[in-house]
Parts: structure tokens; C-alpha cells; sequence
């Protein structure tokens, strides 16, 4: 029966396909970052204008996430992670995402600059524009920083949100973009210390695969370190307050002792327990951000 | 002739995506329609008016501390309800 299952038909994509190609996963974050940054700023929106300006927001990053896709379409087939993504699995052809990339990107940052103000729809444009051309065509494939300047993309979400209602930047929304800024390395390399193999073979520079597994433990718990001071400055801030800063402070200090215990491990050590501690990490990462998010937004319905 | 009824998996991926469009478009229809009513009734009154592509006096931008007021001695257009009732018609 081998040469019957050689023949590959052509597979015709559904609509889900479509969607997982806007990065629904990703787009969690944003949805969830852009709406604290947008509800904690001073001036409120009507309800239907913000549920508009996220939605415009989060569609702009899915858009940002299919030309992602589209252009990385040749590492994802060599990653385990990303094999099954819709271009290298082939549902969807690379042209197709292309085309749903940029039609998504126009009507998104059209649509928020009429809903909200043009101020926040040239500012998602240019996050776009960073993360589809700085970062995927540019950095992702030439410099083991590619986490740490990515992140930047994944950091103006918030500063989106409040520009939205705003109409401009303030010291506020700089300190989120900090904390989503220095968070997003020490959380990818945690996530490269337990996935090193994929990287490697893909030829993505990932620290772990340029500077060593050593260099890279460092790293997280020196991040760790800078974190800390944006994550309690935000609290000191208009709209931190007793309970942010108490969530702050005990985040940070169970993220700095955890990312501690990831630079004190041996290979050894981590090849030993299947990576223990670094995936303790990884999800510890998942909830600091959450939790300081979280955090902001019942501290400003609760009030100061 | 008898009619093709066998139906292709091809076809139920078709249909998924054909509906989850409409679905999407139909939202998108009633978003934009929920947007312009708020924008509307929430609107800045001068920037609506605009549209009306003629200037008037409500239209420019309100200085502070100036009180605008109807003024004592009106000019009113020639045969109008206005000059019939005394108003003077030359400026």
C-alpha cells in the first residue's frame, strides 16, 4: 500500500485554518494586554468604541501573525512545534496567507483609526510593521537577539490600548511596554532551554544555540534582575496601587528566585529531571504576566 | 438523469468556510452599524455638522471666557418672516 499513501491530495483548507493562521494564541496576549492598557487609562471610552479598538488591535496582530507565518513558512517545516501550521502542513498555500496578511493589516489599521483616534491606527501600523518586517524578515534569522528586540512587538499591545483612549503616550503605558519588553527574553529562553533541538535544526540564532546553555541561564536570571525594578516603578505610577504593588512584589520575587535556581543547574542537572526547573519557569513566566495584568485591572476597578 | 449526491469531504470543508465567512462579514456589517450609532449620538456636534459643507458660527472652534449671544440689532434678509417683523435689512 505504500505507493497508494505516496500521493498526497492537495488538501482544500477550512475556515479553521484561516483562523489558526492569525496565531489565536498570540492573540490571546494582545487581546488581554491592549484592553488593561486601554481601560486603566484616565480618559473611558464608550464600551461598543473599546470592544472595537481591541477587536481592530487584535486583528492587526493576526495579521502581523499570518505574514509571520507566510515568510517563515520554511522554518516551520523543520520545527516540531511548527510543523503542523497550516503552510507547511499544506492547507493553506503561502500566497494565500500573504494576501490574508496585508487585506487584515489595511482594514485593521484603518478600522481603529476610524473607531478610535489615527494616532493609535499608526502606531498599530508600525507595530505591523516591526514585527513583520524588523523582526521575521530581519532579526529573527541574523542575531541571537532576535527575542529581545522581537519583543518590542509584542510589547506595544498596551501602549496601543491607551493611546487608544488617550490619543498619546505617557510614562504609564512606557513602564507596560517595559514589562512586556523585558519579560519576553528570559520566557523564550526558558522556552529554548527545553526546545533546543528545533531551533538548532531550524538555524534560527537562538542564544541557546549561538552562546551556549550556560550563557543563556545567565541571561534569564540577569533579566529577571532588570525586570523587577519597571514591574514595582509601574505600581508607584497613577494607576498602581496596594494591590498591584503586592502582587508585584511577590511575582517578582518568586520569578527572581526561580530564574536563580535555572542559572545554578548544570546540563546535567536539567537533562536529568527533563528540564524541571526550566519549565517551572516557562509557566512561572506565563503567570508573572498575567498576574501583573491582572493585577492593574482590579486595582483600577477597585480604585486607589 | 440521475444526480450526483454522493458528497466529497471537500465539499464540508468548503461549507465551513463559506460560513464561517458569512458569519464574519455579518459581524462585521452589525460592528460597523453599532460603531456609527455611538459615533453619532457621542460625536462632537462641529465635526458632524462639518459635513454640511457650509460654514456657520456653530462650526468654529468655541474660545473661552467669550460669551456668545444673539445679538440686539439682527440683520435679516429681504422678504423674510424676519424683516416683515421690523428687523432692518441692509447691514
Amino acid at each position: 500500500m505504500a505507493d497508494t499513501s505516496a500521493y498526497q491530495a492537495p488538501q482544500e483548507a477550512e475556515f479553521r485554518d484561516y483562523v489558526a493562521l492569525l496565531k489565536p494564541r498570540v492573540m490571546s496576549l494582545v487581546v488581554f494586554t491592549a484592553f488593561v492598557g486601554l481601560i486603566v487609562a484616565p480618559n473611558g471610552l464608550h464600551p461598543l468604541v473599546a470592544f472595537c479598538s481591541v477587536l481592530f488591535i487584535a486583528i492587526g496582530g493576526g495579521a502581523s501573525g499570518a505574514l509571520n507565518m507566510w515568510y517563515d513558512a520554511d522554518i516551520d517545516a523543520v520545527m516540531k512545534r511548527t510543523q503542523s501550521r497550516p503552510i507547511p502542513a499544506g492547507r493553506v498555500a503561502g500566497g494565500e496567507a500573504l494576501g490574508l496578511g496585508l487585506t487584515l493589516s489595511g482594514l485593521a489599521v484603518m478600522m481603529l483609526g476610524l473607531s478610535a483616534n489615527w494616532f493609535a491606527a499608526g502606531f498599530l501600523a508600525f507595530t505591523i510593521f516591526f514585527y513583520a518586517v524588523i523582526y521575521t524578515m530581519w532579526l529573527k534569522r541574523s542575531t541571537p537577539q532576535n527575542i529581545v528586540i522581537g519583543g518590542a512587538a509584542g510589547a506595544f499591545p498596551p501602549m496601543i490600548g491607551w493611546a487608544c483612549a488617550t490619543g498619546g503616550i505617557a510614562v504609564e503605558s512606557l513602564l507596560m511596554f517595559a514589562l512586556i519588553f523585558f519579560w519576553t527574553p528570559p520566557h523564550f529562553w526558558a522556552l529554548a532551554l527545553f526546545m533546543k533541538e528545533d531551533y538548532h535544526n531550524a538555524g534560527v540564532p537562538m542564544l541557546t544555540v549561538t552562546h551556549g546553555r550556560q550563557v543563556t541561564r545567565r541571561h534569564i536570571f540577569a533579566y529577571t534582575l532588570v525586570l523587577a525594578p519597571f514591574a514595582i516603578w509601574l505600581g508607584l505610577t497613577s494607576i498602581g496601587g496596594p494591590i498591584y504593588l503586592a502582587v508585584a512584589l511577590l511575582l517578582n520575587a518568586l520569578f527572581i528566585w526561580r530564574g536563580w535556581q535555572v542559572m545554578q543547574r548544570t546540563d546535567e542537572q536539567s537533562y536529568g529531571d527533563h528540564h524541571k526547573a526550566e519549565k517551572r519557569f516557562f509557566k512561572l513566566s506565563l503567570y508573572y504576566l498575567f498576574g501583573h495584568f491582572a493585577a492593574l485591572l482590579v486595582q483600577h476597578w477597585v480604585g486607589a | 438523469m440521475m444526480a450526483l449526491r454522493t458528497e466529497h469531504e471537500l465539499h464540508g470543508r468548503r461549507r465551513s468556510r463559506n460560513i464561517g465567512l458569512l458569519v464574519v462579514l455579518l459581524s462585521f456589517v452589525a460592528l460597523i452599524f453599532g460603531l456609527s450609532v455611538v459615533k453619532v449620538q457621542n460625536g462632537n456636534s462641529a465635526s458632524l455638522q462639518g459635513f454640511d459643507h457650509q460654514v456657520r458660527p456653530q462650526l468654529l472652534p468655541r474660545e473661552d471666557g467669550v460669551d456668545i449671544q444673539p445679538s440686539d440689532d439682527p440683520v435679516a434678509a429681504p422678504g423674510t418672516p424676519a424683516a416683515a417683523a421690523g428687523a432692518r435689512t441692509a447691514p
